[in-house]
């Protein structure tokens, strides 16, 4: 399962991070690693991008941008 | 005096420690977003003077955007005493990962967190004392917005005895860096050899470029250092995301010793407008109705004070006058000064201030309380599918005050194609300038002068501004596909929790940061404008004013696309600003000496008739007022902020094209079909 398929109320951890060097060091400055918590919490109402709970912040991420984060539903 | 540097995350509450400290005594640049660049203050504490930097709000130091680079080279490269690291109590633990940053960088830090109150009030517990221990720094806690802790921020600015914490890292990494620093140690300078051995190890060339240009030494040019260098990355095999990693797991490891978290959930209110806000069914109507309703407020609000400011100067031109002609002044000088300058001047200040000093209060409110973020959420997917970026909403929303403004506030978007996108795009923004104009023509041509239905006029103005707003996209989009082409670049982009908003420092940041410095950049322009205004309409060859031959010789174009050689030259002529467009094209059809201001609206109307003007000129002037060149004070933000010529030119090139072609079809479309 993907970050860009979890629905507004999932909650998940990071398995694995397979994206381009740029967005990574973004999301890397977020905080956001392998084995982080995180939960989806918006939609937009283009349904994309989605906004997720990072380490007690709201950030909204792009699906394009977060479809190759792996992650595992908790 | 000891020079102090603020630094944080982005919607840290930064600006609000920094107004805290320095009161007014501050020389701000930040008129536009938040804080783009640096701002300085001064205050004297216990008779020391010092002078607070206020820099622009970053999440590492490895920076993505202009703006991050700024605060990045500061801490790296700067001169300071302190740096003090502000810190959101509610998101402590990602707040930290700036704190270790830096803390690599030099051991002079000194941690704020701020937005206590919040943080209570999500019952989130932070153990400030801990987190000083684990630090050995001096760590504060403060609310910056209710003036609690500042007086135990104030008493460390002393603090001297600064230990260094170094966050350490796999023991082969450290190894490698101790190799490293002994024979960094007497070429570095003033900088950290182990940040230097660090950035040499985990090379990245941004920043080694501006190592190289701070030392005026390149260090891999040196064989020692080289050659360990290679060694180290022999045997060495990490990489980036490692390092930054361990960064994060240390966080994450100190933020579990000092915070607690009581109840863990995003405050439920929040989260109820955030889904509201964000729905299908809401998200649209209500930043619709909210852009709507400042625009109201704006231009109802502005009439009173417009009047008024015509009033008095028109009061003061009376007692200018005698005095002219009591020192003898020629006649001529008299009415270039009077009839030139300082009419275009005052007829700027008038028109221009009221609006702008009610708009960007209220957009400084929006931004204050959290809102604009929502709206670049909301409208992300449609630049997305223009290959733009969501922030771009934000900038044109800053362009309705002004574009200059908006042009400046495209700094917020990371790439830079992206970026350029979003300055050449502004312009189809109309800004505040703009409006009068284009609610004059709407009442007198399609609302009717004697209605006073302010409602219809605004909503009809409402939809030309949506018709900029498809522009914006269509343009986007074809620009990303032609000249600058590319794919969307990452987006992220936090949705900071809502905060009440002060309302006393929003007026006073929003007009000495944002009004002022328009009106400034205005009134720069309006003088000699007013002069060139005052000698085409005063020098005349055989009785026709040198402006009424230019609007004869622009006529045959003009009437091309359906309007008229006088529209025409009074676009151009107010180029300085968009406020004078009207009053030079009546100068032009009435062939007077000097701008006048119409009688009222009834006269109007009847000039324009008279002047061949049919609906359709007031079609396609309302569409050339939206899509023409930018006005001065736009172009030369452009020029500041792209540093070329080039695109400055496209800028200008681009909505005037669009405009001159829309203008031609729609008057081509009626003589076809009549």
């Amino acid at each position: 399962m993907f970050l860009s398929d979890l629905k507004v109320g999932d909650k998940a951890i990071i398995k694995k991070m397979v994206t381009n060097e740029n967005i990574k060091r973004r999301l890397l400055d977020l905080g956001l690693i392998e084995g982080t918590k995180i939960e989806c919490v918006l939609k937009s109402f283009c349904n994309d991008p989605l906004a997720y709970i990072i380490r007690g912040a709201v950030i909204a991420i792009r699906k394009s941008d977060s479809s190759n984060i792996e992650v595992e539903l908790i | 005096m000891k020079k102090i540097a603020l630094v944080g995350n982005p919607n840290v509450g930064k600006s609000t420690v920094f107004n805290a400290l320095t009161g007014l005594h501050q020389h701000t640049g930040n008129w536009s977003g938040k804080t783009v660049s640096n701002a300085t203050g001064e205050f004297i504490y216990n008779d020391n003077k010092y002078v607070i930097y206020d820099l622009p709000g970053t999440y590492s130091l490895i920076a993505n955007s202009q703006e991050e680079e700024v605060a990045r080279d500061f801490i790296c490269f700067g001169e300071y005493d302190l740096i003090i690291v502000v810190c959101d109590a509610t998101c402590l633990e990602r707040n930290l990962n700036l704190v270790l940053q830096v803390l690599e960088i030099t051991d002079k830090v000194l941690v704020c967190v701020n937005l206590l109150d919040e943080a209570q009030k999500k019952k989130i517990k932070i153990d400030l004392d801990n987190l000083s221990k684990i630090l050995k720094i001096p760590v504060v806690g403060t609310s910056a917005r209710n003036k609690k802790g500042l007086n135990n921020l104030l008493k460390l600015l002393e603090y001297q005895e600064f230990s260094s914490f170094n966050f350490k890292y796999n023991d082969d990494l450290e190894s490698a860096i101790s190799k490293l620093i002994p024979i960094l140690e007497n070429k570095v300078k003033t900088l950290n050899p182990r940040w230097v051995a660090l950035n040499l190890i985990n090379y990245n060339a941004k920043i080694y470029y501006k190592i190289t240009e701070y030392l005026n030494y390149n260090l891999l040019g040196d064989e020692i250092i080289k050659n360990q260098i290679l060694e180290i990355r022999k045997n060495l095999n990490i990489n980036n995301e490692e390092i930054t990693n361990s960064i994060i797991k240390k966080c994450e490891e100190i933020a579990n010793q000092v915070i607690k978290y009581e109840n863990s959930n995003y405050n439920d209110i929040n989260k109820k407008i955030d889904r509201v806000i964000t729905s299908k069914l809401w998200g649209i109507p209500i930043m619709l109705i909210m852009l709507f309703g400042i625009f109201w407020l704006t231009i109802k609000g502005a009439n009173y004070p417009s009047d008024l400011l015509f009033n008095l100067f028109s009061y003061i031109e009376k007692y200018l006058l005698y005095f002219l002609e009591f020192i003898n002044t020629p006649n001529w000088l008299i009415s270039l000064l009077i009839s030139g300058i300082y009419k275009v001047l005052t007829w700027v200040i008038s028109v221009m201030l009221p609006p702008m000093a009610i708009f960007f209060p209220l957009f400084t409110l929006l931004e204050d309380l959290g809102f604009l973020p929502r709206i670049a959420f909301n409208f992300d997917g449609l630049f997305k599918k223009c290959c733009a970026c969501g922030k771009q909403a934000l900038t044109m929303c800053m362009g309705f005050g002004c574009n200059a403004v908006g042009v400046t506030g495209t700094r917020i978007i990371d790439s830079p194609r992206e970026r350029l996108i979003a300055i050449l795009t502004n312009v189809f923004v109309p800004c505040n300038g703009r409006f009068p104009m284009m609610i004059t023509i709407i009442t007198i041509f399609f609302v009717g002068i004697n209605s006073h239905n302010s409602f219809l006029s605004v909503l009809l103005l409402t939809l030309v501004i949506l018709l900029g707003f498809l522009l914006t996209f269509l343009i986007s989009f074809v620009l990303s596909k032609t000249i600058l082409k590319g794919i969307p670049s990452s987006f992220t982009l936090e949705l900071p929790s809502y905060r009440r908003p002060q309302f006393g420092k929003v007026i006073v940041r929003s007009i000495f940061n944002r009004t002022i410095f328009v009106l400034g950049r205005a009134i720069a322009v309006a003088v000699p404008a007013g002069a060139v205004i005052w000698i085409l309409a005063n020098i005349t060859v055989s009785g026709i004013s040198l402006l009424n031959y230019l609007a004869d010789f622009l006529n045959p174009f003009g009437k091309l696309i359906g309007l008229d050689g006088a529209i025409l030259l009074a676009f151009i002529l107010g180029f300085p600003a968009n406020e004078i467009v009207i009053p030079i094209m009546l100068m032009i059809y009435l062939s007077t000496g000097e701008v006048i201001e119409f009688e009222n609206l009834e006269s109007l109307k009847q000039i324009l008739i008279d002047n061949g003007w049919t609906n359709i000129t007031a079609i396609c002037m309302l569409i050339f007022s939206l899509c023409h060149f930018p006005c001065s004070t736009t172009c030369l933000t452009i020029k500041k902020e792209t540093g070329s010529i080039k695109w400055t030119l496209i800028s200008f090139l681009l909505p005037t094209i669009i405009g001159i072609i829309l203008c031609l079809m729609i008057k081509q479309i009626v003589i076809f079909i009549s």
